[in-house]
C-alpha cells in the first residue's frame, strides 16, 4: 500500500489519482498505523511553506515519518512543497523551519532579468544519462508551478536540475528519499512514468 | 460546455470532461475552466466537473468562475485544480487575494481581467469596474496574484486575433506570467501573443472547438515560428 500523507494541504487527490492510473492502490491518510504499514510514502504539497509545516506538525506525523523514512528507510517521495518541507528552512513569508532532513535552504526564484515568477509551465529537466528517475522518459519535460526552490548544500544529492534564471534541483535523491520540485501528477505521460520509476526502484 | 462571442451568444460545444480528455491527449499544456454563469448552486457542479476532469487528465488545471472565498479556493484545489482564478470578487474585495496567497501560495492564485474600451469589466463582462487594466493587474500582483489572464471582451469568440496592445501593456507591467485570451482565429495569433504581446502563455477556445486546427498543429506551428515549445 502506498500512503499519501493527508495533512490538509494541496492536491492530495491528484496524486492519488495518478497513482491509481498506474495500477496502484494509494491511501490518503493521516493515521500513523497506515504510514507504518505502507510500502511507500508520498508527501504531496501545494501551498505556503509556513502553513504546510504547521499543518504537518499538527497531524503529529513528523515523528512517525522520521521513524519510517529516516530510520527504517522506507521509499519516500516528496513533491513540490513536499520537497521543500524537507529542507532546514525557508525564506517564504519570513523565516520558517522545515523538517531538516536535507542540508538545504528554500529560496525565492529571482525575478530580475525579465523572468516571470512564479515559474509556471513545462520545463526541461537535466539528469545523468541512465538516471533511474527518468527511465523510459524520452524527453524529460515536466510541469512546474513554484516561486521557491531548494538550494541544496550537497551537490551530490542533486539528481536532476532545471534552469530558470538559476539552476535549481528538479530532483534530489538522498538514499531512500526522492524529492522533486515538478509535479509528476500533472506531467501527463512523463509524470506517470516517473511515478512508476519511483515505485519500482528500491 | 459552451463557447460564446463577446461573452454572449453561447453555443454548446460538448461535454467538458470528454473535451478535456481530447486536449490532454493532444498535449495541451494546461486547461482553463472558466464557469461563466457561476451561481452558488452551479458551483457544486463545477467542483464535480473539476474533480472528474482531474481524475482522468493528469495535466495542469486552472479553474475560475464565481470564486469568492478561501473555502472556494480550498475546495477547488482539493478537487484537483492547480490554480484558482478570481475575477469579480477580487475587484470587490482585493484583500481576498492577499489572504488566499498567504494561505495557498501565490502560485495557486490567478486573477482574470476582462477588458473592454480600456476598462476592466466584472460580472461576466456586464459591469464596468472603474479600473484600468494595467493598474489593476499591478495591484493584484502586489496583493499576491501569481498569474494574470487578460481577456479582450470584444475579441472573445470573434477569431480576429488577440488585442496585442492590451496583452503587451499588462505583460510588461507585472513580474508574474500573463496569459493572453480572447480572439484567436489563426495559429499565427498564438505566435503574436507570445512574440508581440509578451505573454508567457496563450489560450484559445473557438479555434479548437470550431475549426480543424488542433492543439497538435498549434504546437508545431509555434515551434516553427521559433518559439520554445515542449515536445508533447
Amino acid at each position: 500500500m502506498i500512503a499519501v500523507v493527508d495533512y490538509g494541504m494541496g492536491n492530495l487527490r491528484s496524486v492519488a489519482k495518478a497513482l491509481e492510473a498506474i495500477g496502484e492502490e494509494p491511501l490518503a491518510t493521516r493515521d500513523p498505523a497506515d504510514l507504518r504499514a505502507a510500502s511507500h510514502i508520498v508527501l504531496p504539497g501545494v501551498g505556503a511553506f509556513s502553513q504546510c509545516v504547521a499543518n504537518l506538525r499538527a497531524t503529529g506525523l513528523v515523528d512517525v515519518l522520521d521513524e519510517e523514512v529516516r530510520q527504517r528507510k522506507k521509499p519516500f517521495l516528496g513533491i513540490c512543497l513536499g520537497m521543500q518541507l524537507l529542507a532546514n528552512e525557508s525564506e517564504e513569508g519570513g523565516r520558517h523551519e522545515g523538517l531538516g532532513w536535507l542540508a538545504a535552504s528554500v529560496r525565492r526564484l529571482h525575478d530580475d532579468g525579465g523572468l516571470k515568477v512564479p515559474h509556471i509551465g513545462w520545463n526541461d529537466v537535466r539528469a545523468e544519462p541512465g538516471s533511474p528517475l527518468f527511465k523510459g522518459v524520452r524527453d524529460p519535460v515536466f510541469y512546474f508551478v513554484h516561486s521557491y526552490y531548494v538550494d541544496c548544500a550537497d551537490p551530490r544529492l542533486v539528481s536532476a536540475t532545471c534552469d530558470y534564471g538559476v539552476t535549481f534541483p528538479a530532483a534530489i535523491v538522498a538514499d531512500n528519499i526522492w524529492a522533486v520540485q515538478f509535479h509528476p501528477e500533472k506531467s501527463q505521460a512523463n509524470g506517470l512514468r516517473f511515478l512508476q520509476n519511483f515505485l519500482s526502484w528500491s | 460546455m459552451v463557447k460564446g462571442v463577446r461573452f454572449s451568444d453561447y453555443r454548446d460545444v460538448g461535454h467538458p470532461v470528454g473535451t478535456a480528455k481530447v486536449y490532454d491527449a493532444q498535449g495541451a499544456d494546461e486547461l482553463l475552466f472558466l464557469d461563466i454563469t457561476a451561481t452558488a448552486e452551479k458551483r457544486r457542479t463545477l467542483f464535480e466537473l473539476v474533480s472528474r476532469t482531474a481524475d482522468e487528465c493528469f495535466m495542469p488545471l486552472t479553474v475560475g468562475g464565481g470564486v469568492r472565498t478561501l473555502e472556494d479556493v480550498r475546495a477547488l484545489l482539493l478537487a484537483g485544480a492547480d490554480k484558482v482564478s478570481f475575477n469579480t470578487q477580487a475587484v470587490a474585495d482585493p484583500a481576498v487575494l492577499r489572504d488566499a496567497a498567504e494561505r495557498f501560495g501565490s502560485q495557486a492564485i490567478v486573477v482574470s481581467i476582462d477588458v473592454k474600451d480600456g476598462q476592466v469589466w466584472t460580472h461576466g463582462g456586464r459591469q464596468p469596474a472603474g479600473l484600468q487594466p494595467v493598474a489593476w493587474a499591478r495591484r493584484a500582483v502586489e496583493l499576491g496574484a501569481g498569474e494574470i489572464i487578460v481577456t479582450a471582451i470584444d475579441r472573445d469568440g470573434t477569431r480576429s486575433g488577440y488585442d496585442i496592445a492590451l496583452v503587451q501593456s499588462v505583460a510588461d507591467a507585472v513580474p508574474v506570467p500573463v496569459i493572453a485570451s480572447g480572439g484567436v482565429g489563426r495559429l499565427d495569433d498564438l505566435v503574436a501573443g507570445v512574440r508581440d504581446g509578451h505573454a508567457s502563455a496563450v489560450s484559445a477556445a473557438s479555434i479548437f472547438h470550431f475549426t480543424d486546427q488542433s492543439v497538435v498543429k498549434a504546437r508545431a506551428y509555434m515551434r516553427q515560428a521559433g518559439l520554445e515549445m515542449r515536445i508533447a
